[in-house]
């Protein structure tokens, strides 16, 4: 077999025939870069490398840096490497990336999940001879039911709270939960607040075509009075905050995978969990995995010992990514803004 | 199971208690007379016996979900519920079924009288018919402990919602030793007058902590106090020749101390007491380690029954010639108990708990600082003109402890919370400095806010230098206060002695590990007040 096409360096995952990392977590003079997190883009970085449909995310976020792109499918050559990006259905623009050096080629999937939720480009199988796969929720306790139940659940939820004269605040991550949110809500109920952090995003993604219902930022000089009712999707952070107060009566939910966990819901404190995840669940990690055919399996971001050891048995090469923190193998949903 | 299922949806989906007990006032003016009278007692900590094992529970799922078992070993430590990890795992229902509660905690009691193949069948099939949630209570009526955000006040609430009946005259009904098996629902809760058996005791009132300065209680005169014994609070009941020992969590001790069946020689029935039970030396209370030896025995054996005999130390009077004088002042039932006790012979299992006079705050506060030599926690101070109440009720009953006493300890294993503090590492185990060595001592889980856990649990993950299963082994850098309310020697640690009620008073971060105490400063706390 040839010789690895991707190593893991105190910096990140490192391509030595192109010279450039992958989501590196350090400083490195070029970064190819699956989506906008700020797990995943940071700042700091020479040269940028991302997919076209992830760059005002990228540059909302990281202000004025060398950012280069490339569509979907486009093939770039980088020293002896061929990469090009793939969509990765985790949020609007997210993306794997396919590294090819002599023939080898090997996938880093970012973060992703399998089923279409409407909204960001879906999930595309690549087939490929080494498989570096996230791990979020590689447990067999998280599986999720469709989107369009947990919709439901989420609309009768706002609808019955707003025939009582109360708001309905519901947290999610300022970047791609919040919008994939938006795209779910039936605007007939009520109208829509937003919190700033998640108006900003929206604004980009609006620009960049994606479809969204009419939402109002509610600045400090909003009427809420005027809006009874209403739906306000906030980071989960402004749940509980004087800024959440300003809406009166309200009932308060959270949109998270980790919401199939009773202990998170109690902890979080919500009225109500929706289980709602941007990952894959259980059978997705192995859809996804299968539909590579990778024999070589590296797995990162979340369970991922037991997730290894669960593949080990199934007849995968399949190992550990070490990763700066020596084993983020019980990642929580207390660390990390797209850990949802 | 579905009324019930979502019962508890309505009441798992709020953090409101005013929505929690709406909810349960509706489900006992809709559900059967069977399913009330077990939500009852599922509410008020009764259950069916368990009738398997949780390991037989692991191994049965892990078959049905097709999975090996020690993935699911693994998974039960992130959800922290083993109900919980089953119901999740296992593959969609293939027969739903629409069952009362009632049949599925009757299957469950005749399944402990059924062999071992037709218990797993039973379980599989049960398993197949219900739905996620379905599933999840019906592994917690096995797994026990059902714990789902409803307290025992909140269900009697709720119970005089949906009756129409005074609350404190339902708590009174639903106290003592039945089960659904042995009452129903008429007897229980809707007979016009309830011919309460002997062995009913009163709902225990509960002291608040008393955080501010006695002063602000206003006149002494107003009050009494008593040393707060460190023993177990329990009732003695006399009642038609017979006598009945409840503990506070409504356990019936009567056997466990046999001490107390000369009582009705001595005293006629009639009466019910309200004290502490404690190990007796003759004179004085003996550490809480010695009644602790007597704690799970469930029969006595002669030698312990002569090294650590018990006594009640009463301090109330609930019950007196058949009449409930609970409305009654405290120092009128107070007075009525010590003439009661005046005549008893010096051997009697049951003494009046002293009562301490005092004339001014100042000189009780110097009583109270003498507590550990009396071998009490502190003082209790009560309200002469108070009934006594049912539940914890704020104003008239408080406890005034001693404060603690406290070392600084460092960190050295971490493992993660169940249930609501599952994913998050929340046991840890202290050491103290020996030498170069650093000695385990203590475990402690409680005392900081979830922020401080978080960031625990993140510096744990970064720190962890060994596993060994659930356990981790952490670099031994942070450093906790740990306050304690008592100290013993304990020959079963390698440090020689054991804390009563350590928790973390707060995260020293300011302390490197080298200055943490010693295990020498630990054993001069054990000569000065351990026994």
């Amino acid at each position: 077999m040839s010789a690895a096409v991707l190593t893991f360096t105190d910096k990140g995952i490192y391509c030595p025939a192109g010279d450039f990392y992958i989501d590196p977590w350090r400083p490195v003079p070029r970064a190819l870069i699956t989506h906008g997190h700020a797990d995943h883009a940071r700042p700091g970085h020479g040269a940028y490398l991302a997919s076209a449909a992830a760059a005002s995310v990228i540059r909302l976020r990281l202000g004025d840096i060398a950012l280069d792109t490339v569509r979907f499918g486009e093939k770039r050559l980088l020293g002896g490497a061929t990469v090009s990006f793939h969509p990765a259905g985790h949020i609007p623009g997210s993306a794997q990336i396919r590294v090819e050096v002599g023939g080898e080629i090997w996938v880093v999937s970012g973060d992703y999940k399998l089923a279409p939720d409407g909204l960001c480009e879906t999930f595309e199988p690549v087939r490929c001879h080494a498989f570096i796969t996230e791990c979020t929720f590689g447990l067999p306790v998280f599986s999720w039911r469709p989107q369009q139940e947990i919709a439901a659940e989420i609309n009768a939820w706002w609808a019955g709270n707003a025939a009582e004269g109360r708001a309905s605040i519901l947290g999610a991550y300022s970047l791609g939960k919040a919008q994939r949110l938006l795209a779910l809500l039936d605007p007939a109920i009520g109208p829509i607040l937003t919190h700033g952090a998640v108006e900003n995003t929206n604004a980009v993604l609006r620009a960049q075509g994606y479809a969204l219902p009419e939402t109002k930022h509610a600045t400090p000089d909003l009427d809420v009075k005027a809006h009874p009712g209403a739906m306000v999707i906030a980071p989960p952070s402004a749940l509980g905050s004087a800024w959440a107060r300003r809406f009166g009566p309200a009932s308060t939910g959270m949109a998270s995978g980790w919401m199939r966990l009773r202990g998170v819901r109690r902890r979080r404190g919500a009225d109500r969990g929706f289980v709602l995840s941007d990952h894959a669940d259980w059978d997705e990690l192995h859809m996804a995995i299968r539909e590579t055919g990778a024999e070589k399996i590296f797995v990162t971001h979340g369970y991922t010992e037991i997730f290894a050891r669960w593949l080990a048995t199934q007849g995968y090469d399949a190992q550990v990514v070490p990763t700066e923190f020596g084993g983020e193998e019980d990642s929580t949903p207390e660390t990390g803004e797209d850990a949802a | 199971m579905k009324a019930f299922a979502q019962l508890f949806a309505a009441i798992d989906q709020s953090t409101r208690t005013s929505v929690k007990t709406a909810a349960l006032a509706d489900y006992f003016r809709s559900a059967s007379e069977e399913d009330r009278l077990w939500t009852i007692a599922l509410f008020s900590g009764r259950r069916p016996k368990r009738a398997v094992t949780t390991t037989q529970l692991r191994e049965w799922a892990a078959e049905r979900a097709g999975l090996p078992l020690w993935l699911v070993e693994e998974s039960y430590p992130v959800v922290g519920d083993l109900a919980e990890t089953i119901a999740l795992i296992l593959p969609p229902p293939d027969a739903p079924s629409d069952h009362s509660l009632s049949h599925w905690i009757n299957l469950l009691v005749d399944l402990s009288q059924a062999g071992q193949d037709a218990r797993k069948a039973q379980i599989l099939t049960a398993w197949d018919g219900l739905d996620e949630t379905g599933r999840f209570l019906f592994n917690k009526l096995i797994t026990g402990g059902f714990r789902i955000g409803v307290s025992r006040k909140l269900m009697t609430r709720a119970l005089a919602q949906a009756t129409g009946q005074d609350e404190a005259a339902l708590a009174l009904r639903l106290m003592g030793d039945w089960t659904p098996q042995t009452t129903t629902w008429q007897t229980l809760i809707a007979a016009p007058d309830p011919q309460a058996d002997d062995s009913r005791p009163y709902p225990f009132y509960l002291a608040y902590q008393l955080d501010s300065a006695p002063e602000e209680l206003g006149a002494p005169e107003d009050w009494q106090a008593e040393w707060k014994w460190d023993g177990i609070r329990g009732q003695l009941v006399l009642r038609g020749g017979t006598h009945h020992v409840w503990s506070r969590g409504e356990e019936l001790m009567t056997d466990r101390f046999p001490e107390f069946a000369r009582v009705p020689d001595f005293l006629p029935p009639g009466h019910v007491f309200d004290g502490e039970i404690v190990a007796w030396d003759g004179a004085h209370p003996l550490p809480f380690n010695a009644l602790q030896k007597r704690i799970g025995r469930k029969t006595v054996p002669k030698k312990l029954l002569k090294d650590a005999p018990v006594i009640l130390l009463a301090y109330d009077l609930l019950e007196a010639d058949g009449q409930d004088i609970r409305d009654r002042p405290f120092a009128e039932r107070r007075a009525r108990l010590d003439a009661l006790l005046a005549d008893l012979p010096p051997d009697a299992p049951l003494r009046p708990s002293p009562p301490i006079r005092f004339d001014d705050w100042e000189a009780l506060a110097d009583t109270r600082a003498t507590a550990r030599e009396q071998r009490a926690e502190g003082l209790m101070l009560k309200r002469r003109a108070a009934p006594y109440l049912a539940g914890r009720k704020k104003g008239d009953w408080w406890k005034w402890k001693l404060d603690p006493l406290s070392v600084d300890a460092v960190m050295i294993y971490a493992q993660q919370g169940h249930g609501r503090r599952a994913n998050l590492f929340t046991d840890f185990t202290f050491a103290a400095w020996n030498g170069n060595e650093l000695v385990p001592f203590t475990k402690a889980y409680s005392g900081l806010t979830d922020a401080e856990f978080n960031e625990i649990t993140n510096w744990v993950r970064r720190n962890t230098l060994q596993r060994f299963g659930p356990v981790r082994q952490v670099k031994p850098e942070l450093v906790f206060e740990i306050a304690f309310e008592g100290i013993q020697p304990s020959p079963r640690h390698k440090s020689g002695l054991a804390l009563r009620f350590p928790r973390m008073a707060r995260w020293r971060r300011d302390k490197p590990a080298q200055e943490a105490n010693t295990l020498d400063d630990l054993k001069a706390m054990l000569a000065a007040y351990g026994a």
